[in-house]
């Protein structure tokens, strides 16, 4: 068995990495979306205990979410899609109603196309998209059942940090402001912070971001102060259905393994877990959830790698650079010289 | 059905979840796709307002099928009662039951009783009147004679008999007959009716839930009723897992029907006199009749109890314990007809406390017009809400009928303390009391409402010392002297009055069996009596459901008598049996003479199941042991109600108000006994038999999001919930969009004949339309948070809806009417005023539409109006 | 627009794109200017090209003033700067980098003072001591250059935007490179064109390496590499590369006889290197605002890794 690498795959013990000693197990937060509501209290307990500031009272036209992503501004970001698929065994009821084509990806479009001209490309958390419709086209068949839809599920997901294993944001900050705490979990520490913005671009999963106001870099604690008063975070707390678990990972991890099976069982080949295996690009997710799509259907990148799994070779080949520049200007001189 | 579970009750709907996870089947029924769909096993589409039709095809295909549970059926209800010759069926008569006037548009209700049951004749204008029939409130209304026994058959094939009479009343809701009303396709029905009653019986119970998508109907009690047979006919009803669940529209709404807010209501269903009621004999001869059966039969003791409580020592046998000193009503005087006499000029003062109708109430230009002609307006709220800047905001002020310098209501506004700044109680929808100590103290001017009316009544009492006027004696002589807490009357004393207080010993009284009518003891509200019993505040409890089982029995208390489950008694077969060991909740235990279980037995105690009263005996001593209904007058669960709805004994599909389709089933198109209001400020829009209803194709229903709270004043001034929903928005089909040309994301503006509100267009997969006897119906839906102040503004979707009311209960229809939408914003100023009346005169709109309401065998009924409405269309 | 049919949530981005603006390239391009400066300028020392050796010492410190203000401007909270000095981070090449540059700093700045030192305290002893700091100063700083010029690849390969993180073995050539083209421009815009000789073939070798380099980039297969050629990234580094290419062959010839020549290629070199440090710095925010750039290729790996195991 080799040695584990503190900076890319399979890690034990997070916190002992980072020098904890004696520390509390690993908390995390398991998602489950198949039976999250879609209420978002998980966003206003997150905003009210953390004071997040609100950031844009747009209508971004994504189904019910008019937050957009996870940002400096929203910790907790619930994912809306509508979909012309089946949930599992789940009855639409639309067979035999007079429905034309769907309109689920138009819609999605009308939203999509207007993102280039948004700010950071629709990067900016609750962007609204400028552009207000584009003439409907023609729907073949509608009003007579003939292509008409006959399915529509309509999924909804909490998303939040995913508290790496290896997390890219922390070993890219240059001034130790974040850091990992004794229950594994990545915190930025607001009196260190001086905003130079690597986190943002180092993450793998497009979560921290920086306030322009603030200068700073803001994104999920997990609650780091409740965790250390021994309560649990307050968008867990708030979801009233269980779509949001808290716990020690280890457990959370048997839950979700049983909570798929359960699925499978119950006709939802779909389910799947994401970011619960330690062997992935980032080496587990101390936030992993349930999905029953694929990832990037709710905007979670399929095979997120940390970027400092390539560190060495960087260095390595920077190495290499940096010599041949100073061999060529040794050289532009020796030429010189003759 | 007609409930958002998940939106609007997400907190309740945990336990939907966990009842999903252990393999319940959950089935939404609603005109639209919502986020409890999302979570359901099956979703049907159905049109707004054609709920009774589905309903009442579900019961045609229990009594077909024979998938009744019949032991139950035949036990607990009143299947086998017989109904008097005299009673005549909508079958019979068009869609009307016998004893309709047209000219009053109500009915007396005297044919419908029972057989062997003697009641005179009353018309029924003057209940109509005074929403009558929601005085009885749980209590059913009084019967007499009940206890002395009803002729029944057992069999139940006696024509006359109830279980016969229900058969042949449905016998047209067919699965052909639900797919042309309700659009939804006959296999879906039948997919739902196999789940429901493959779901119900000995082993297994279905459990029915509905919130106000049911309730906000001309027939929206009958909606309720006509769940409840389908419950009652599969034995759903007092046993665990099964029920009929109304989920309240807010927090302790439910609190505020029971210590009630409402004109016609005294706490705990008591009804409020009126000018008939010379006496508290006569008082309470209208609540129970003489030789009642039932819990009912001590109406007494409830009313004495509370008479004492208002005024305390001064409340004397010899004074009839100042019954006289309760005000009178002499008909309607809910919060629409108050609106309109506002209009009028007939009303000079007006409190609104939490409550922001100018946003939040159906019709709210009716609303606002109304409250800007008062002398004054008192608004007691945490915001700045509408209903406080109507007279320099509103959209009247844009079109300029609401002048602000011209504007003549004085409005005061008094900041509110919140439900975190103030201790009490919160009564939710399963009728639990919770108790909330204060968090933080208010601030600034905030007070609590409890402060305020305390303060109120302290300093009118001022005003009004060494007064001689008899009319100042009420308030002059009122028990007003709660303890109090930091110079702030004491919440928790409050709730002890409530409980109840036995005024020998002055200690509070254990529950309302012992309340007595002899002025001994003094009780707010009896059905919460015992909510401090042994001087312990016990809504205050927090014990876990993990220490004392599935019943939280020690989390918060229920009423009444912390019973969790209503009518538990059903849970038992007539012997005192569970039905079965899986549904077991409370059983008779022989060796100890009483009935135990899980919950609280809603039967006395001892009472052994094989009891038979005495003859001659009334009140609970003549509930036999296997009349699990106990607050009924004869015992049972009523498929048929002999007495007590203004609008028929059996739910009647009638279409909504305002529809774009003829009645299928009956020549009655609507109830033939809504309370419309013909005035030139109350426009309906047509609907058939009258002709231009295709000028408003479409069906609108409104409703609410988890984001907002009802009104918004509790939301749309707060950032973190304002950026959730920020904006105004109207969803509609793909089919929908393409056949008026909306786009997602543009704009778009919905009218009806009372305004047009503009919004912007989501076009979604999750609307669809229907197939409705042969053409396609487009719905159209709207939240209804906005207005024009706070972080997000927009339109008042309020506006759009007419008032036109149950009979009942007096509920506005705002669930269902018809609309147009169009493309593109709406007019501004004086130029929408224009829009909307070219809109009425293409739709021949004048007082008179609408308010024909007899259509039955081509009656030519006569037009319900107010007064003198303009002489003809303009 | 890449053709590649992929899912997303309604288009937006997955990644989020970077919150720096033109500040950070434009100190990738002053840093990489200061250390090709500080490269000839000690070489020139050594070589006794005194006029080569001043300009590459006042212009490299220019370069390195300008950096120092580009970095400090471009943080969120600058008067938290010295926070970067908390810590020595190796997984941080922005912590590399600045203890870099930390190192570097005085040594030319030593150097390039002496270089100012008026001739009126040249005979003072301070002024001889600085005068003969001047050379190991240099030479120290010439130590650290190559490093300063080749961590600013590393920086930019560290992160999750696909279009930098995936060109992480080529990224460093183009900007050494780049560095030694601007380092070289440099010398042939100020120094005379009898001295300029290492100037011009350091130039045209960085052009060379920086275009060899940037051609790899372009031609590595799969979808990220449309992010360096389309958009304005495509367009600054096409700029860049007509720049750099007439720069370089311009030094090559006519810059070792004319002037006005070689401070044209100067410039252009020196133009060339600013364009490049630009477009790859919008190709890689152009990969972060597209989810494409994301989705795309971690499936084709997600796909592949998946074809190997089932081939097994």
């Amino acid at each position: 068995m080799s040695r584990e690498n503190s900076f890319h795959g399979p890690l034990a013990d997070p916190a002992a990495d980072a020098g904890h000693l004696g520390h509390p197990p690993r908390m995390g937060f398991f998602t489950d979306t198949s039976v999250c509501i879609g209420c978002k209290a998980c966003e206003v307990a997150c905003k009210e205990w953390n004071n997040v500031p609100e950031d844009g009272i747009d209508l971004l036209g994504m189904s019910f979410d008019n937050t957009g992503m996870l940002g400096a501004g929203s910790w907790r970001h619930v994912a809306f899609v509508e979909q012309e698929r089946p949930l599992g065994r789940q009855d639409a009821g639309l067979a035999d109603l007079p429905t034309g084509p769907s309109r689920s990806e138009a819609a999605a479009e009308t939203v999509s196309r207007a993102l280039p001209v948004a700010g950071r490309g629709g990067g900016d958390l609750g962007t609204a998209p400028v552009h207000l419709g584009f003439p409907s086209f023609e729907l073949p068949g509608a009003g007579t059942g003939a292509q008409g839809r006959t399915e529509f599920r309509w999924l909804m997901s909490s998303d939040v940090c995913k508290h790496c294993t290896h997390a890219g944001c922390l070993d890219v900050c240059p001034t130790g402001a974040l850091f990992r705490t004794e229950f594994s979990t990545v915190v930025v520490q607001e009196d260190i912070c001086n905003g130079c913005g690597y986190c943002v671009s180092g993450c793998p999963y497009g979560v921290i971001d920086r306030r322009p106001d603030d200068g700073r870099a803001w994104k999920c604690t997990l609650c780091y102060d409740r965790l250390r008063g021994s309560m649990e975070p307050a968008c867990a707390q708030a979801c009233p259905t269980d779509s949001i678990q808290f716990g020690p990972l280890d457990e959370l991890r048997e839950r979700a393994a049983r909570r798929v099976a359960e699925l499978h069982g119950a006709g939802v080949p779909e389910a799947r877990l994401y970011g619960h295996d330690p062997g992935d690009g980032v080496g587990g997710d101390g936030a992993f959830f349930l999905l029953l799509d694929e990832p990037e259907v709710y905007g979670l990148p399929p095979d997120p790698v940390v970027p400092t799994r390539d560190l060495a070779t960087m260095w390595r080949y920077a190495g290499l650079a940096a010599a041949a520049l100073l061999t060529a200007a040794t050289a532009v001189f020796l030429e010189a010289g003759r | 059905m007609g409930s958002n579970m998940a939106e609007a009750h997400p907190v309740g709907f945990q336990w939907v979840m966990e009842a999903k996870a252990r393999g319940a089947r959950v089935v939404h029924i609603d005109p639209r796709f919502t986020r409890t769909s999302a979570l359901a096993d099956q979703h049907v589409t159905l049109r707004a307002g054609t709920d009774i039709a589905f309903l009442g095809g579900v019961i045609n295909h229990i009594l077909t099928n024979d998938l009744s549970f019949r032991e139950y059926v035949q036990a607990y209800t009143n299947a086998s009662c017989l109904v008097g010759e005299r009673f005549e069926d909508t079958e019979d008569l068009d869609g009307l039951f016998s004893g309709y006037d047209p000219r009053t548009a109500s009915y007396d209700a005297s044919s419908w009783a029972y057989e062997s049951v003697p009641v005179e004749e009353r018309p029924g204008g003057r209940a109509k009147e005074q929403a009558a029939p929601y005085q009885h409130g749980s209590g059913g209304p009084p019967m007499e004679g009940g206890a002395q026994g009803i002729a029944r058959d057992l069999s139940l094939e006696h024509p006359r008999c109830v279980y016969q009479v229900l058969k042949r009343h449905f016998s047209r809701y067919t699965p052909e007959m639900v797919e042309r009303i309700c659009g939804v396709p006959q296999d879906l029905f039948l997919d739902v009716c196999r789940a429901w009653t493959a779901n119900s019986g000995r082993e297994r119970t279905a459990a029915l839930v509905y919130s106000v998508g049911w309730t906000q109907h001309t027939v929206g009690a009958q909606y309720i009723r006509a769940g409840s047979i389908i419950q009652l006919l599969l034995g759903n009803v007092g046993r665990p897992g099964g029920g009929v669940f109304a989920l309240r529209g807010h927090a302790s709404i439910q609190g505020s029907t029971d210590i009630p807010t409402l004109f016609n209501l005294l706490p705990g269903y008591l009804p409020m006199p009126d000018v008939t009621h010379e006496s508290l004999a006569a008082y309470l001869d209208g609540v129970r009749r003489p030789g009642q059966k039932g819990f009912w039969g001590n109406a007494d003791a409830y009313t004495i109890s509370l008479l004492k409580e208002y005024w305390g020592e001064n409340a004397t046998e010899e004074n009839d314990y100042c019954f006289d000193y309760m005000p009178r009503i002499d008909g309607d005087h809910g919060t629409y007809r108050t609106a309109m006499d506002m209009v009028d000029g007939k009303v000079f003062g007006y409190f609104l406390l939490g409550q922001n109708p100018a946003v939040g109430s159906a019709h709210g230009r009716l609303q606002r017009l109304g409250m800007a002609n008062l002398d004054w307006l008192v608004v007691r709220d945490l915001t700045m809400i509408e209903s406080a800047t109507f007279w320099k905001d509103a959209p009247e002020t844009e079109t300029g009928e609401i002048v602000a310098q011209q504007c003549r209501t004085e409005v005061f506004f008094f900041p509110a303390a919140s439900h975190v700044e103030k201790s009490g109680t919160f009564t939710q929808t399963q009728r639990m009391l919770q108790w909330r100590d204060q968090a933080v103290e208010p601030v600034g001017d905030q007070r609590s409402e409890l402060w305020f009316f305390h303060q109120l009544g302290l300093r009118l009492r001022r005003r009004l010392a060494g007064s001689t006027d008899e009319r100042d004696r009420p308030l002059l002589d009122l028990a007003w002297d709660y303890a109090s807490e930091d110079g702030e009357p004491s919440a928790a004393d409050v709730l002890r009055h409530i409980n109840g207080i036995d005024l020998r010993t002055g200690r509070t009284v254990g529950g309302y069996t012992e309340l007595k009518a002899d002025g001994s003891t003094a009780c707010g509200c009896w059905i919460y009596s015992g909510v401090y019993a042994d001087e312990v505040n016990q809504a205050r409890r927090r014990k876990s459901r993990f220490d004392t089982g599935p019943y939280d029995a020690e989390w918060g208390w229920t009423w009444p008598m912390n019973r969790r489950v209503l009518y538990n008694r059903a849970s038992a077969d007539p012997q005192g049996r569970p039905w079965s060991e899986r549904k077991a909740l409370v059983w008779w235990d022989a060796e100890r003479g009483e009935w135990t279980g899980h919950d609280t037995p809603d039967f006395e105690r001892t009472k052994p199941p094989d009891h038979v009263p005495p003859a001659g005996s009334s009140g609970p001593a003549a509930l036999r042991g296997d009349d699990a209904f106990i607050m009924m007058s004869d015992g049972k669960g009523w498929l048929f109600a002999p007495a007590g709805l203004a609008d028929g004994p059996l739910p009647t599909h009638y279409e909504p108000h305002e529809s774009p389709v003829r009645n299928l089933l009956y020549g009655q198109q609507a109830s033939p006994v809504r309370k419309v209001y013909g005035r030139p400020d109350n426009p309906s829009n047509p609907a058939p038999p009258e002709a231009h209803g295709e000028v408003f194709p479409y069906v609108f229903t409104a409703a609410r999001l988890t984001e907002h709270h009802t009104a918004g004043g509790m939301s749309r001034q707060l950032p973190y919930l304002a950026e959730l929903q920020p904006e105004l928005f109207v969803e509609v089909s793909p089919e929908l969009a393409a056949e008026r040309g909306l786009t997602h994301l543009g704009r778009a503006h919905v009218i009806t004949s009372r305004t047009a509100v503009e919004a912007r267009v989501v076009v979604t997969d999750r609307m669809a339309p229907l197939h409705i006897d042969g053409r396609v119906v487009h719905q159209v839906w709207m939240p209804y948070h906005w207005g024009q102040v706070g972080l997000t503004t927009g339109d008042v979707v309020n506006d759009l809806i007419g008032v036109v009311a149950d009979p009942n209960v007096f509920i506005q229809e705002s669930k269902v009417l018809t609309c147009d939408i169009r493309p593109g914003g709406r007019p501004r100023g004086s130029d929408l005023v224009d829009y909307v009346e070219d809109y009425r005169r293409r739709a021949g709109i004048t007082p008179w539409t609408g308010v024909r309401i007899v259509t039955a065998g081509g009656h030519d009924g006569p037009g319900h109006t107010e007064g003198d409405p303009w002489e003809g269309p303009s | 627009m890449p053709p590649a049919e992929f899912r997303s949530y309604y288009g937006r981005p997955v990644l989020k794109p970077p919150v720096w603006e033109w500040r950070v390239p434009a100190y990738f391009f002053t840093g990489g200017l200061s250390a090709g400066a500080a490269l000839l300028a000690a070489g020139a020392d050594l070589t006794g090209r005194p006029a080569l050796c001043r300009v590459c010492r006042l212009g490299g410190l220019g370069a390195l003033l300008a950096s120092t203000y580009l970095l400090i401007a471009d943080l969120g909270r600058p008067e938290r700067f010295h926070h970067m000095l908390r810590v020595a981070k190796p997984s941080s090449p922005m912590s590399v980098g600045t203890w870099i540059l930390v190192a570097y700093s005085p040594g030319h700045g030593l150097a390039a003072t002496a270089e100012l030192l008026p001739a009126a305290l040249r005979a003072t002893l301070p002024g001889r001591l600085l005068r003969a700091a001047g050379r190991p100063a240099g030479l120290a700083a010439a130590a650290l250059a190559p490093a300063l010029a080749s961590y600013t690849a590393v920086l930019l390969s560290q992160t999750a935007a696909p279009a930098w993180h995936d060109v992480r073995k080529e990224l460093p050539f183009v900007f050494t490179g780049s560095a030694a083209a601007s380092g070289g421009g440099l010398g042939m815009l100020l120094a005379p064109v009898a001295e300029a000789g290492p100037a011009r073939r350091l130039g045209a070798a960085g052009a060379a390496a920086e275009l060899v380099a940037s051609r790899l980039i372009e031609r590595r297969p799969g979808l990220v590499t449309t992010a360096y050629t389309t958009g304005r990234a495509h367009r600054l580094r096409q700029a860049s590369k007509l720049l750099t290419l007439g720069g370089a062959a311009a030094a090559l010839t006519v810059a070792r006889r004319s002037r006005p020549a070689a401070a044209v290629a100067g410039l252009a070199l020196l133009a060339g290197s600013v364009l490049q440090r630009f477009g790859v710095f919008e190709a890689g925010v152009a990969s972060t605002r597209d989810p494409a750039y994301v989705v795309v290729p971690q499936r084709e790996r997600l796909a592949a890794a998946e074809g190997e195991r089932s081939g097994r």
